[in-house]
């Protein structure tokens, strides 16, 4: 489990206990004290309900994972929040202190796009190239600041757009799926990078994965998204939840493996070592 | 040889060469954002608009270029919507607007109007009000496309992101479809209607392995262009070949060359 401890701030009902939220109360009024705060946020697009009642908060220093299949609505949540689409019904609090940076989904640069990544991170902000090179050595990454944006591997790409929301100074990072197209390893180092950025600069996190391993056990707080919300809670307990096991099956709990924090060994999905180096179980970037 | 002085030489040099600077960064653009097929569909618009001015006894250029951008305006719409694929629209309009192009210009004219100049272009018969169109309308294309420059860097790289960031979705793409409208309706009298996406495009393919970032790209597009058109004038007065052609066959070479040297070096 994490070291951290996440202060208690949660002031409603649905976070101290499990929320089986198909019920859809939504008594209580925004958290004026969170990042982000939204409420009964509802999305129809074309005759299906893409998010239905949907609330969500997320304070400082606190990590936040969206989990649930795919087309639950995580994303289209995630550009609620961002401002990108707009709910049919419900709120979104945002005091004017809260300034996000976001992480997308499968950033695919198309190579007919010449584009250095030190160009990239300095598109479009006024930043030096001293603060550039400092936000990719800060996510490890400083030696790609001449590399083409196109020929970046999938970790690789999802520091530099770590390091790119980091320019933007932000209090809230928001990551969409960081962990797509990119190996095991690297999944484990980036969630670590995740976990470390958000100690050391008290970030709010609101992480979106469909994948279960290693993400849940750092988080503070989980919400299992199909539509509405099944459940909320601590790691732990949402895994035991039965609207949790309905959706992600009866090993759904087992993939709930201690966090990585070394490099000289790595889990199985059933959390047994396994000496490094070795291949990836899954296909590289 | 070439005889220099002759004045349509030089306004065929004086279009080809301003038209090349003022499309190169558009065509970049058209290239990031795979859009080569709607720039299609407006030029083959153009067409129409030839059919408006003449049926409307006004200045052709004028009735294009109006063509061009209603054509645009139309594309701009049936973007927003879900329901239909933007390519499947554009499959339709596109041979559709070019038919009842051709078929109009057959009924107001008869057979005498010359079809051929408006499909191939004539860059010897470029006038001097054909070049204050260039020159002023290019001034005005090329200011705005450098204006929005950056959100189109920053739309075509990931729209999500730009959006989430704070840039407009919708206008600066908006701006530049009816910007690049413009553009067509002029180059036609270049290179003509079906060769007039390559005008735009092929510098800029020929550019991409040279350069390292969007800028340089736009650059070196707006020098391939230039090379393409002098190289295509030249060619087209010592063989008596066609102007339009001439050009973009020149620029397809010089493409082709870029990219055969960039597979060599980068493998």
């Amino acid at each position: 489990m994490s070291g951290h401890t996440a202060p208690n701030l949660h002031g409603h009902k649905q976070d101290a206990s499990l929320d089986c939220g198909c019920g859809h109360v939504h008594a209580c009024p925004p958290d004026r004290s969170a990042l982000v705060s939204a409420r009964g946020l509802s999305l129809n697009r074309s005759g299906r309900d893409l998010l239905i009642a949907v609330d969500l908060d997320v304070r400082p220093g606190e990590i936040v994972t969206l989990i649930g299949p795919n087309g639950a609505g995580k994303s289209t949540l995630v550009k609620l929040i961002l401002g990108i689409e707009r709910p049919d019904s419900g709120t979104i609090l945002k005091p004017a202190t809260t300034r996000i940076g976001y992480v997308p989904q499968r950033f695919e640069v198309d190579a007919a796009i010449p584009m250095t990544v030190g160009g990239f991170l300095a598109l479009g902000h006024r930043v030096s190239s001293a603060q550039v090179l400092g936000a990719l050595t800060e996510v490890g990454a400083g030696r790609l600041i001449d590399q083409q944006l196109s020929r970046l591997s999938g970790g690789e790409t999802q520091r530099v757009l770590i390091a790119r929301a980091l320019l933007r100074n932000p209090n809230l990072l928001v990551l969409d799926e960081p962990a797509s197209g990119v190996d095991y390893t690297g999944e484990a180092d980036l969630y670590q990078l995740i976990g470390d950025l958000r100690d050391k600069r008290n970030l709010g996190v609101l992480l979106v994965s469909h994948d279960l391993h290693i993400v849940m056990a750092r988080s503070d707080r989980v919400l299992c998204l199909n539509g509405h919300v099944c459940c909320s809670g601590k790691p732990d307990a949402v895994a035991q939840h039965a609207e949790y096991a309905r959706l992600f099956g009866p090993d759904g709990g087992r993939m709930l493996a201690p966090y990585r924090h070394h490099h000289d060994h790595t889990h199985e999905i059933s959390g047994s070592l396994r000496p490094t180096p070795s291949p990836s179980p899954r296909g590289g970037a | 040889m070439i005889d220099w002085p002759e004045p349509f030489v030089l306004r065929a040099l004086a279009a080809g060469i301003g038209l090349a600077i003022i499309a190169a960064p558009l065509g970049c653009v058209i290239v990031w954002r795979r859009m080569a097929y709607v720039g299609e569909t407006l030029a083959q618009a153009s067409l129409l608009g030839v059919a408006l001015g003449l049926a409307l006894q006004i200045n052709l250029t004028l009735a294009v270029v109006l063509a061009a951008v209603a054509a645009a305006l139309i594309l701009i719409g049936f973007g927003r919507q879900k329901l239909l694929a933007l390519d499947s629209v554009l499959g339709l309009m596109h041979h559709a607007t070019l038919a009842l192009g051709i078929v109009s210009i057959a009924l107001l004219k008869g057979p005498s109007v010359d079809l051929l100049g408006f499909l191939f272009g004539d860059v010897f018969a470029v006038t001097q009000v054909d070049l204050y169109w260039i020159f002023g309308g290019g001034a005005l294309v090329l200011g705005l496309t450098l204006w929005l420059w950056r959100p189109l860097v920053r739309l075509s790289l990931h729209g999500d992101l730009a959006t989430a960031e704070g840039v407009d979705p919708v206008m600066p793409r908006a701006l530049f479809d009816i910007l690049l409208a413009v553009t067509i309706a002029v180059a036609m009298k270049i290179v003509g209607i079906l060769l007039v996406m390559a005008f735009l495009v092929v510098p800029a393919v020929a550019a991409r392995p040279l350069a390292s970032t969007p800028e340089r790209m736009a650059i070196y597009a707006a020098i391939v262009a230039v090379l393409g058109v002098i190289a295509g004038i030249v060619l087209s007065l010592n063989y008596d070949t066609p102007g339009g052609p001439s050009i973009v066959l020149c620029m397809s070479a010089l493409a082709a060359i870029s990219l055969l040297a960039a597979g060599r070096f980068t493998r």
